[in-house]
């Protein structure tokens, strides 16, 4: 049962590293309707900047925090620089070139950091408390918390400032929003910045669970797209609901069904999609589709 | 465009340069073109899926193993003759992109990829896990054909033109297909789902053919990459495979025959170079290229052909009306 447990609260943890991922893809498939494939990888590319930073002899919080600020206005350059020109434009296009930027920016860290693994360093303390008498490691239960802050704090910007308004506004009807004076432009580039900022932190956490290598996001980013599928590609809510369902069934399935083990994980998200796209194509919490000819 | 006699002493003048290319190089560079040619059928199956049908694939790689296994295994463990193992690995892909076609395409663009990407990341996966059939990460090794003595080719000779009769073949095969009815159909549902439905294409019927049809182009062009290298194993196959053919159709053309040859070229050549700068060059350059020709040249290589072609063409119109106005402008009827 403690085992059970174990692997439950483990599971609710990578499944909030999976959610800030898909959360990333929904703040930007909301504001632009692009599914950014490069999600992950300007993840990966933003922990290889923290790491460098720690590795230069930078505190830890601060690397992290700087990693934070710096991706979020690499966000929004590569908003503003490359996606502005394709936006609106054919969905297979815009999956050619986000691709394309997976497929830059994976080349590029591999160039500048190499192939080699990295030991990256945690932010919680390696260590356990009990909890109504089961052993959780501090480093879960740090995940999942500061998985609730962010969420937190992005429900506080949408729902109660006014650039959470514009950048609603802008996202649901760009044309309206701008003859009432709302900075289109720039509020897709704030959403592109926010998701480069939280994909960011969700490398940072998941970094020192696996190895920091050029790979680090490949399996994690098919996760977080499971989760955003499951949830609905356009609901926040979905996003986290997606990623722990997600995290919890893959870490359930790796330990109880044999078959599966450490190898084939990767089939549990992919069932997942395949399943929830045939039988509830908006997903759990999302918006149906309507299409016009 | 061009008249079909320049068409054809073109089409005659690039088939015999492809037969030459295995007596003007030596054994290494032949088994490069080989490769080409590999890749070559691969792409064009991509093709006929992304660019004709306008549905996205991420996975083709996952197919290109699937025949590649097949081809093997048969070869290997059946004692199948080489010939046969290539229809065969053309079958088992076909069906295999039929059955996942059927759910897979009831899923419109994003999530297609979002499948098929899903595809590609867990097939080298499920071969590690199969490894009592497929020796797992070590790989099979597979007899190369090997060219009768009575023609008196050396080996990679004989290898490069075998390859290279399959591939004519599917090449043809494809120029068929998009010239006759059902690439009318492929086409049209590309542009207009809608329309095409009122019109009588059945939508999901078409798409799963064009699916498993695009499967068995890479499956095929696994089981000749089997007989190109002689072996198999899962590394060969991961998402960088997927993508490769993803550029090359890009770099080649969306939607054209021949760009599948120039895409092929790219993918075998660019990484060998490149990897000579740094091993992740290759990465930098397909992606950089996916974004530059998106960006530029959105109709590949072959396009800017055509392009090119048609503003000669153009040039050659305009003096012609020219000096036909000139007839016509006492009724001042020039339409």
């Amino acid at each position: 049962m403690e085992r059970f447990v174990q692997v439950l609260v483990d599971g609710i943890a990578t499944g909030s590293i999976y959610a800030a991922v898909a959360l990333a893809l929904v703040l930007i498939f909301r504001s632009t309707g692009i599914v950014n494939f490069a999600q992950g990888e300007m993840a990966m590319f933003s922990t290889f900047v923290a790491w460098g930073l720690y590795e230069a002899g930078v505190p830890l919080g601060f690397a992290v925090l700087s990693t934070l600020v710096l991706s979020f206005l690499a966000g929004m350059a590569i908003e503003r620089t490359l996606i502005r020109h394709f936006e609106g434009g054919e969905v297979l296009t815009l999956v050619i070139v986000t691709l394309g930027l997976f497929i830059l920016l994976n080349g590029l860290a591999g160039w500048i950091w190499g192939f080699e693994n990295r030991a990256f360093p945690s932010l919680f303390p390696d260590d356990a408390v009990d909890v109504v008498g089961v052993r959780l490691s501090v480093e879960s239960l740090g995940i999942v918390a500061v998985l609730l802050g962010v969420v937190g704090l992005l429900f506080l910007l949408f729902q109660r400032t006014k650039i959470g308004l514009a950048m609603r506004a802008a996202a649901l009807n760009p044309e309206s929003s701008a003859l009432v004076g709302v900075r289109v432009g720039t509020m897709l580039m704030l959403g592109w910045g926010l998701a480069a900022a939280l994909g960011a932190l969700a490398g940072v956490l998941v970094a020192p669970r696996l190895f920091l290598d050029v790979n680090l996001m490949g399996s994690v980013l098919i996760y977080a797209f499971a989760a955003a599928a499951l949830g609905g590609f356009d609901s926040a809510l979905g996003a986290v609901v997606g990623g722990w369902v997600i995290g919890v069934s893959e870490n359930l399935a790796g330990t109880y069904v044999d078959f599966i083990g450490a190898d084939l994980k990767i089939l549990v998200p992919l069932g997942i999609i395949f399943v929830v796209l045939l039988v509830r194509p908006a997903g759990l919490f999302g918006t149906r589709e309507v299409a016009r000819a | 465009m061009t008249s079909p006699r320049v068409r054809i002493s073109v089409i005659c003048a690039l088939a015999a340069l492809a037969v030459a290319i295995p007596f003007l190089f030596g054994p290494y560079r032949v088994g490069q073109f080989t490769l080409v040619l590999v890749y070559a059928v691969a792409v064009l199956g991509l093709n006929l899926l992304v660019g004709y049908n306008g549905q996205i694939s991420l996975g083709h790689g996952a197919f290109f193993a699937l025949g590649a296994y097949s081809a093997a295994l048969l070869i290997e463990k059946a004692n199948v003759p080489h010939l046969l193992a290539v229809p065969a690995a053309g079958a088992v892909c076909f069906v295999a992109g039929y059955l996942f076609g059927i759910p897979a395409l009831r899923l419109r663009g994003l999530y297609l990829a979002l499948v098929t990407l899903g595809l590609a990341i867990a097939f080298p996966q499920l071969i590690k896990r199969f490894d009592g059939l497929t020796d797992g990460t070590q790989g099979l090794t597979v007899a190369q054909p090997v060219a009768p003595s009575w023609l008196g080719l050396a080996d990679d000779q004989f290898l490069y033109l075998l390859v290279l009769a399959f591939a004519a073949l599917m090449f043809l095969g494809a120029w068929n297909l998009v010239r006759g009815q059902l690439g009318r159909a492929i086409t049209a549902v590309r542009d207009a789902e809608i329309p095409a439905a009122t019109l009588g294409v059945d939508l999901g019927a078409t798409k799963t053919r064009v699916f498993a049809v695009s499967a068995a182009y890479a499956g095929v062009g696994g089981a000749l990459y089997v007989f190109a290298i002689g072996f198999v194993a899962p590394e060969a196959f991961t998402l960088t495979l997927s993508f490769a053919f993803l550029a090359a159709i890009v770099v080649g053309g969306l939607a054209t025959i021949s760009g599948a040859v120039f895409g092929a070229l790219f993918i075998e050549f660019v990484p060998v170079y490149a990897s000579d700068v740094n091993d992740a060059l290759t990465g930098v350059i397909y992606g950089g290229v996916l974004i530059a020709f998106m960006w530029l040249l959105p109709e590949g290589a072959a396009g800017l052909l055509h392009r090119v072609r048609g503003l000669m063409a153009r040039h050659r119109d305009r003096r012609e009306w020219a000096s036909e106005e000139k007839d016509l402008t006492p009724e001042g009827g020039a339409a």
